[in-house]
């Protein structure tokens, strides 16, 4: 699999989640596991452009595919609009969501450029968040899209 | 011409711990990798209380990967004393034994039985599921009364009773307050029991050092110098030979306020095999294994006149330890103890805990500690004596608040609050909320008999924060000061390192404390480090919990690099060869009055400092300085909130349409943190009041065991937050802040269940338990259409109706 870029190639357990491949077997500690349940999203990543929970799917069905983690979503050295708007508006606390949401986020920005209030929370239901009470989080996905809609536009 | 400096403090400067975190780069303890390193699991019971017959761990060793298995007996050699109870609250407080593992008796589901130590995560999981225990299952009790009745099972037999503790206050003439009153109110509150969820599960890493012979515990703790010291004591690893870290922690909310079983035992395992051990909770373990919070039965009534002038008020409680006592178990509740009487003006008040232990995990501190309880007694018996005396909730409130002081006053708990304007933090709630518009709104729907009604919520608190003065600590039967340390350094290029004891997980103290250190120095917070969470850098410490952080250690810093100032001013006093009382600091440069020509900057003090020559007779070289920081009194912030309601009348479910909140905590550091701590901090209480609870079954399993079955709100259940606030300073500490990490949470749950009764009021709906879900809302409709119903039958036949839950004074 391709993983930000980077092709890896390795053999595996049938039942090694793809979760616990990217940390454990690639070192990508940015994607980050929070329950059992699929339940808290922190370890959201792109698959094929996709967001998946990294829990969700095992290592195998990933074989072949492209991730994107939270890792390899800046461009030139810089950050996503994503990253920098979490930054600007204070979106995080402690951190640990943070890679998962802001990998909803950025996939939600693909499917829905501008997305109301409304939708940002529904399309961040399955990403949990302990410290911020999500309105900050709103907030940056707010300005991260109306950034990236301007960039867009010239 | 020099610009006037800038000041960081109280601006908006961004966090300084982002770019690492939201670029996935942060250093959480599950993302350690050391070479050599074995991963442990731990075996839970899936008993409540069972006697332990015998464990098989023969098959268990033979898996693949596993390199050790031990049980209790195994490691009992490893341990020099039992996990600690750090609060000896009575004389006769009773403490049951508490080893790393249990050797003859499980007292709760997820109670640690076993360990495997295997080369991965899921080898170490494959042989814990071969272990084999031959439990004989024991009576189990899981509720509080039930435990305190004779004949009840008793969760140590060694102690024979459920009873830990009974803990008494009473101050004034209580007795004649009741006799004298117009009106009592009575009521009866029920804390749910809430599972924290720190989105970071606990994990630990204990690594040899062959040098020192001693070891490194890197832990997801919020208390790595309490760490250090209890670890120690249990382990008999000498304090001097232990270095504990806690790297980027994810949440905590007072969960990792602890020494844990777990870090005891990967330390053992790491003593024993010589390697480095780590153990990460999975979720499920973490809903069992890490402690709970709340978990209380609030019996309270309030005295008062006919014209709504409280004059005494009685509490009793009971409080669920659970079956073991951890650090803070015994303290939670007197916490609260002193708070009941909240921001009221009285004179005759009594308080009694009874703490009782049973078959759950053990308690300890949740966001708030002891202080949400009582708020929420507090605010909810205010709003049902105004509905008693037909009186508006604020006017019940302004006729008993304090007249607004900046001095220290006594309270009638007998403490003293440092400062407060209630008055004021009301006012402007009012104001923001347009209070005048949304009653008017609320008479509309009403006789428009609107479906969903509109519920006005309020709630006003103070809390007891910035845990310090270490004589009260000591006079609660706290087992170390409360004193917070830091040292700030100039090094010799004149950037600053700030070493503060306190240890963040989420709260950006490095920001916070660089703002104040830069503000002090003259310099950027860009030219500030701050090092944190690690005992090897920052040998003293209490750590973060209770909102001490900033009204603490934050001053701590303040004082440190004021000392710092005052050093390097004597230096440029002689630099200058001017008199030191000459020498004016301002925008990072010292000069001498009326020549401002004369000058030489912090920098090139600092060289001086450092090169040691060309320094005052006698100074020592250097210009690093530390500062022990113990105040005199708590602090003790305080605000207004207003929860905005829509109650659907048909099915129950209450969507909360707006959120005010008027918080004090003194003078801010940095709006943007302190905005996102009363964020979060309200969310969790807005979760407690709607959406969470631990639930057990009688024989004492936790039914509500994952994030399936406990409800932690996402994004489309909360709402947004309209904040303001008021700003009064606490005479406690030199920068006048209070601390704001618990308000949030101190302040709301009782702002949206007194939103929902209010709504409902028409109904004569007077009590809903939290959590207030959509079936408890619309149940509790029915049920008082039916005593509607009732009453008017009972009316015909002469009897009086009952207003209030608890019946008539």
């Amino acid at each position: 699999m391709t993983v930000d870029g980077r092709t890896h190639v390795a053999e595996v357990e049938p039942r090694l989640l793809l979760l616990h491949h990217l940390r454990e077997n690639l070192g990508i500690g940015g994607v980050h596991w929070g329950c059992d349940t699929t339940s808290c999203g922190a370890c959201t990543v792109l698959l094929n452009g996709e967001s998946v929970k990294s829990c969700t799917i095992l290592a195998v069905q990933a074989d072949g595919c492209e991730i994107t983690t939270v890792r390899g979503i800046a461009s030139d050295g810089g950050w996503h609009p994503v990253q920098k708007a979490f930054h600007e508006n204070h979106g995080l606390q402690c951190g640990y969501c943070t890679p998962g949401m802001i990998m909803a986020s950025v996939s939600l920005l693909k499917e829905n450029p501008e997305p109301t209030e409304q939708e940002i929370r529904e399309a961040l239901e399955g990403n949990l968040c302990r410290c911020t009470g999500y309105e900050n989080i709103v907030r940056a996905v707010q300005q991260a899209s109306r950034e990236m809609r301007q960039v867009a536009a010239s | 011409m020099t610009q006037a400096p800038e000041k960081y403090v109280g601006g908006g400067v961004l966090r300084k711990e982002d770019p690492a975190l939201v670029t996935g780069r942060g250093t959480y303890v599950d993302n350690m990798r050391l070479p050599g390193m074995l991963h442990a699991a731990v075996l839970r019971s899936p008993y409540a209380h069972a006697r332990i017959r015998s464990i098989d761990t023969s098959a268990a060793k033979e898996q693949p990967g596993v390199v050790a298995v031990f049980t209790g007996d195994d490691l009992a050699d490893e341990w020099a004393a039992p996990l600690p109870c750090g609060w000896q609250v009575t004389e006769d407080l009773r403490i049951p034994n508490h080893w790393p593992l249990a050797r003859e008796e499980v007292n709760y589901v997820g109670d640690a039985v076993a360990v495997v130590v295997a080369v991965d995560r899921y080898r170490a999981r494959d042989a814990v599921d071969m272990i084999e225990v031959d439990y004989e299952p024991l009576d189990v009790v899981t509720d509080m009364e039930e435990a305190l009745r004779d004949g009840s099972p008793v969760v140590h037999e060694d102690l024979g009773t459920n009873e830990c503790y009974t803990w008494p206050l009473e101050v004034g003439d209580v007795e004649g307050a009741f006799e004298k009153a117009d009106v009592v109110v009575k009521e009866r509150y029920i804390q749910q029991r809430l599972i924290p969820n720190a989105i970071e599960t606990r994990g630990v890493v204990a690594q040899p050092d062959p040098v020192t012979g001693g070891f490194t515990v890197y832990s997801s703790t919020q208390v790595p110098h309490l760490l250090k010291i209890t670890l120690s004591a249990v382990s008999g690893v000498p304090e001097n030979k232990l270095r504990v870290v806690a790297p980027d922690v994810g949440g905590g909310f007072g969960s990792k306020l602890n020494i844990y079983a777990e870090e005891a035992l990967a330390l053992a395992l790491a003593r024993r095999l010589n390697t480095p051990i780590k153990w990460v909770e999975d979720r499920s373990e973490n809903y069992l294994a890490t402690i709970h919070g709340r978990d209380q039965i609030q019996d309270i009534e309030v005295a008062a006149t006919s014209d709504g002038k409280i004059l005494g008020m009685r509490v009793k409680i009971l409080a669920d330890m659970g079956a073991y006592l951890q650090l803070g178990t015994t303290v939670v509740p007197l916490l609260g103890a002193f708070m009941y009487p909240g921001v009221y003006n009285f004179d005759a008040y009594s308080f009694t805990c009874t703490a009782v232990f049973t078959n759950k995990t053990p308690t300890d501190a949740y966001r708030g500690a002891g202080r949400p309880e009582a708020a929420y007694a507090c605010e909810r018996i205010i709003d049902a004596l105004a509905r008693r005396l037909d009186m508006d909730p604020v006017e019940v409130r302004r006729k008993n608040f304090y007249e607004p002081f900046d001095e220290p006053t006594t309270t009638p708990a007998g403490i003293q609050y440092d400062s407060m304007n209630m008055q004021g933090a009301l006012d402007k709630l009012l104001e923001i909320s347009n209070y005048e518009e949304l009653r008017e709104e609320q008479r509309r729907r009403r006789e428009q008999n609107d479906p969903v009604q509109l519920g006005l919520g309020f709630s006003t608190y103070t809390e007891i924060c910035g845990i310090a003065p270490s004589q009260v600590v000591a006079s609660l039967g706290g087992g170390g000061g409360g004193w917070e340390a830091a040292s700030v350094r100039l090094l010799s290029s004149g950037k600053v390192e700030v070493v503060t004891g306190t240890s963040p997980h989420g709260q950006g103290h490095v920001t916070s404390w660089s703002q104040i250190a830069a503000d002090v120095l003259g310099v950027s917070p860009d030219d500030v480090e701050v090092i944190h969470g690690d005992t090897a850098s920052a040998p003293w410490g209490r750590d973060t919990y209770g909102s001490r952080s900033l009204p603490v250690g934050g001053v701590a810093v303040y004082l440190a690099a004021q000392k710092v100032v005052e050093k390097a001013k004597k230096i440029a006093a002689h630099m200058l060869e001017a008199a030191e009382g000459d020498i004016e600091f301002e925008g990072g440069r010292f000069s001498v009055v009326g020549s401002p020509e004369k000058s030489v900057s912090m920098q090139e003090v600092a060289g001086r400092a450092y090169l040691g020559v060309g320094l005052p007779e006698g100074m020592e070289p250097g210009l690093s300085e530390e500062q022990f920081f113990d105040p005199p009194n708590f602090t003790f912030p305080f605000g207004a909130h207003l929860c905005v309601s829509e109650v659907d009348t048909e099915t129950g479910k209450v969507r909360i349409r707006d959120y005010f909140a008027v918080d004090d905590c003194g003078p801010i550091i940095n709006p943007q943190i302190v905005e996102g701590q009363l964020h979060g901090g309200i969310a969790q209480g807005i979760a407690q009041a709607l959406y969470e609870e631990a639930v057990y079954d009688e024989d004492g399993n936790l039914v509500t065991g994952s994030m399936v079955d406990y409800l932690v709100p996402a994004a489309p259940e909360l709402p947004n937050y309209t904040l303001e606030r008021t700003v009064t300073p606490s005479p406690s500490n030199a920068l006048g802040v209070k601390g704001v990490g618990e308000a949030g949470t101190i302040g709301s749950p009782q702002a949206v269940i007194n939103s929902i009764i209010d709504a409902l009021a028409p109904f004569g709906v007077t009590h809903i338990d939290m959590p207030a879900s959509p079936w408890k809302v619309w149940q509790a409709i029915q049920e008082a259409r039916g005593r509607e119903a009732g009453s008017r039958e009972a009316n015909l036949s002469g009897r009086p109706a009952q207003t209030e839950q608890g019946g008539e004074a």
